[in-house]
């Protein structure tokens, strides 16, 4: 390959953090401006990660991942970025919903409060950085870039309910920080290395008492990103925090939990592969019990929520649970299929996220809380310069009634759209994958699956009802294009992917066996040919 | 002698952390947090193995006997460690005094506990 394309691999990381950087400097009035440069920034990342996308798509299997030296120094001593399936997939799964809800956020909410743009192009370089680092530390310094600028995002729009979330989310994800780094540390003290691939080519050689140690900091670790992902019982303060945050910022929050089963799933493949002795498997069952009790905590939520966006944070918890327990149950076909539905399910939170606030201005109550946080920052301008952002469009009611089904279809599992081939695609490969043979915590897991469906089926049906057709006033909102198009396009990615169901799936199918054979990323990391070498390609 | 020191402060520095993390005031909040911050660096520092009077830097090139030398990189690791939780807890100072100023009560939950 290129020298050029070999510098592809960081651009994800660079990018967001030189607009992010340069918008700073510009001047808080220049609104359009720094609009244009995020939206360029966010369309940039959209196809520099699908160009990766198809690169790590391309990769013959078993031939590993791609690496890109930090500094050019070698594998196990430097920091690597590491491209492979999965990470190219989350990837694109976070430019997506990055371009999808900036443009949304066009319409008022960039103008609710200072520096949105900055603050959101470096959440986007956190979730990145953490999508394709290799090391274990370097993942925690993303992490905190990215929680540093949601600390921001959560905020953003000021008022008392934020304040009150953000507060506890901020003293939350501080202990998961220390927590974080108690782990790295001590899979430092054990190992000798916090490189993700050297860590797992360490770990069977590991000494019995070395191996304890080892587990109890992975528990640590593994405790850590099960906060993030919103694992029963650390998720408390998910759907408070995510229902007081404004609409993008949810939007963008929707990706952020994935983050920790993205990294759950990472680790556990690599390190607690077949290859990892003792410690094979290590916590599985964890895995699959704590998801399926956030599964039912999640259920139990959204059948008990009063608001539309408190709904929408109880099923990033059930869309969390299901991920979380599938990767607990081990079967390679159930993981592909889990993928699907994190890609799907992950889409239509966001696009809930969004129809949300839109679906409130029909209360009016919403709206004026909006109105009231926008008159506090000192905004009097409210419909002058409205008209260059967008129209209100015709036919509204019916279009956000439209789109709520299409969500509430998403969300339950239901044909014709995309969650319904991940949900059905799980169900089937765990019933395959036992031969014959189906155990009770399978029995139990399909279960929940149809329950949280059919829970969050009900939820949107009554929430739908006293939205839509139980309304005071007969009076249409104003919702402008601006803000109904990134709604649409998530819903339509979702009809794509249903659609275009097979070569998704093939994808990953391929993902998955990927994740299988973790000694492909082992060697890949280990071994990678370094840009600016004798250019010769083969491997030992 | 020097571990046992050594796990006792991390210990007590975690343990007086935690209790005040989970006291209802802000400001007993933040130096719990602090408090943790600390355990945890310290925390980081031993995964490096204690060693007293061996630096971590090679001074002769020439000849390198890793045995002399005290393992640089968790040392490392506490630097950013350091400065990371440093801002965040400048940042979460002022999300304390943003919801005092809102509440007006330095409660967790933005309000009093009913009497």
């Amino acid at each position: 390959m290129t020298g050029a394309l070999d510098h592809l691999i960081i651009v994800p990381i660079l990018l967001p953090l030189v607009s992010g950087a340069v918008m700073l400097l510009l001047d808080e009035r220049l609104r359009t401006i720094k609009a244009a440069i995020g939206v360029a920034t966010t369309i940039a990342l959209l196809i520099v990660s699908i160009m990766l996308l198809r690169m790590a798509d391309m990769m013959p299997p078993g031939s590993g991942v791609r690496t890109y030296e930090l500094g050019n120094w070698p594998a196990p001593y430097g920091i690597v970025l590491v491209l492979d399936r999965l990470a190219a997939l989350m990837l694109v799964l976070t430019s997506v919903l990055g371009l999808t809800t900036l443009l949304y956020s066009l319409a008022r909410w960039h103008r609710a409060g200072p520096r949105f743009h900055t603050i959101f192009q470096l959440q986007l370089m956190g979730l990145n950085g953490a999508f394709l680092t290799g090391d274990l530390f370097n993942l925690f310094v993303f992490f905190e870039v990215l929680l540093a600028a949601s600390y921001g995002l959560v905020l953003h729009g000021d008022g008392v309910g934020r304040v009150r979330a953000g507060l506890a989310y901020i003293a939350i994800n501080l202990t998961g920080s220390f927590l974080f780094l108690i782990g790295a540390s001590l899979a430092y003290g054990v190992t000798g290395t916090l490189n993700m691939a050297d860590l797992a080519h360490r770990i069977p050689a590991l000494a019995p008492g070395d191996a304890a140690l080892f587990a109890a900091a992975a528990a640590v670790l593994g405790t850590a990103f099960l906060m993030k992902a919103g694992a029963w019982p650390l998720n408390f303060w998910l759907p408070t925090t995510y229902a007081a945050s404004s609409a993008p910022a949810a939007a963008i929050f929707a990706i952020m939990s994935k983050l920790g089963v993205y990294v759950i799933l990472r680790l556990w493949t690599l390190v607690f592969g077949p290859d990892a002795g003792s410690l094979a498997g290590f916590g599985g069952e964890w895995l699959l019990i704590g998801g399926m009790l956030t599964m039912v905590f999640g259920t139990i939520g959204v059948l008990a929520s009063q608001t539309l966006s408190r709904l929408a944070g109880c099923s990033v918890l059930i869309s969390s649970g299901t991920v979380l327990a599938a990767i607990g149950t081990g079967g390679g076909a159930v993981i592909g299929s889990a993928l699907f539905y994190l890609v799907s399910s992950t889409l239509g939170i966001a696009a809930l996220f969004l129809l949300v606030e839109l679906v409130e201005r029909l209360r009016g109550p919403g709206a004026d809380v909006l109105a009231v946080t926008m008159e506090a920052y000192g905004e009097a301008e409210d419909e002058s310069d409205d008209k260059e952002i967008g129209v209100a469009i015709p036919a509204t009611v019916a279009l956000l009634g439209g789109s709520f089904i299409a969500c509430a279809l998403l969300l339950a599992g239901l044909p014709p759209l995309s969650g319904f081939i991940g949900k059905f695609g799980m169900m089937a490969a765990m019933l395959r994958s036992d031969g014959g043979t189906v155990q009770v915590s399978t029995w139990l897991l399909i279960g929940l699956l149809t329950v949280s469906g059919l829970a969050t089926l009900i939820a949107m049906t009554r929430t739908g009802i006293n939205s839509f057709w139980a309304r005071m006033d007969d009076s249409v909102p104003r919702v402008r294009i601006i803000e109904m198009a990134p709604v649409l396009a998530l819903l339509l990615i979702c009809l794509g992917l249903t659609v275009g169901g097979g070569p998704a799936m093939r994808y990953m199918e391929a993902t998955t066996q990927a994740l299988r054979t973790p000694q492909d990323y082992v060697t890949g990391v280990l071994s990678a040919q370094r840009p600016g070498s004798n250019g010769a390609e083969v491997r030992p | 002698m020097i571990e046992l020191i050594f796990a006792l402060a991390v210990g007590i520095l975690t343990a007086s952390g935690v209790w005040l993390l989970l006291r209802p005031r802000t400001f007993q909040v933040i130096i719990g947090l602090s408090l943790l911050s600390y355990a945890v660096n310290l925390f980081i520092f031993g995964m490096g193995r204690l060693r007293i009077g061996s630096p971590p830097v090679l001074q002769n090139p020439e000849v390198v006997d890793p045995a002399l030398y005290t393992d640089p990189l968790p040392q490392a690791l506490v630097l950013t460690a350091i400065v990371i939780s440093f801002a965040m807890t400048a940042l979460f100072l002022v999300v304390l005094l943003a919801s005092r100023g809102l509440t007006g009560t330095d409660h967790v939950d933005g309000r009093e506990d009913a009497q």
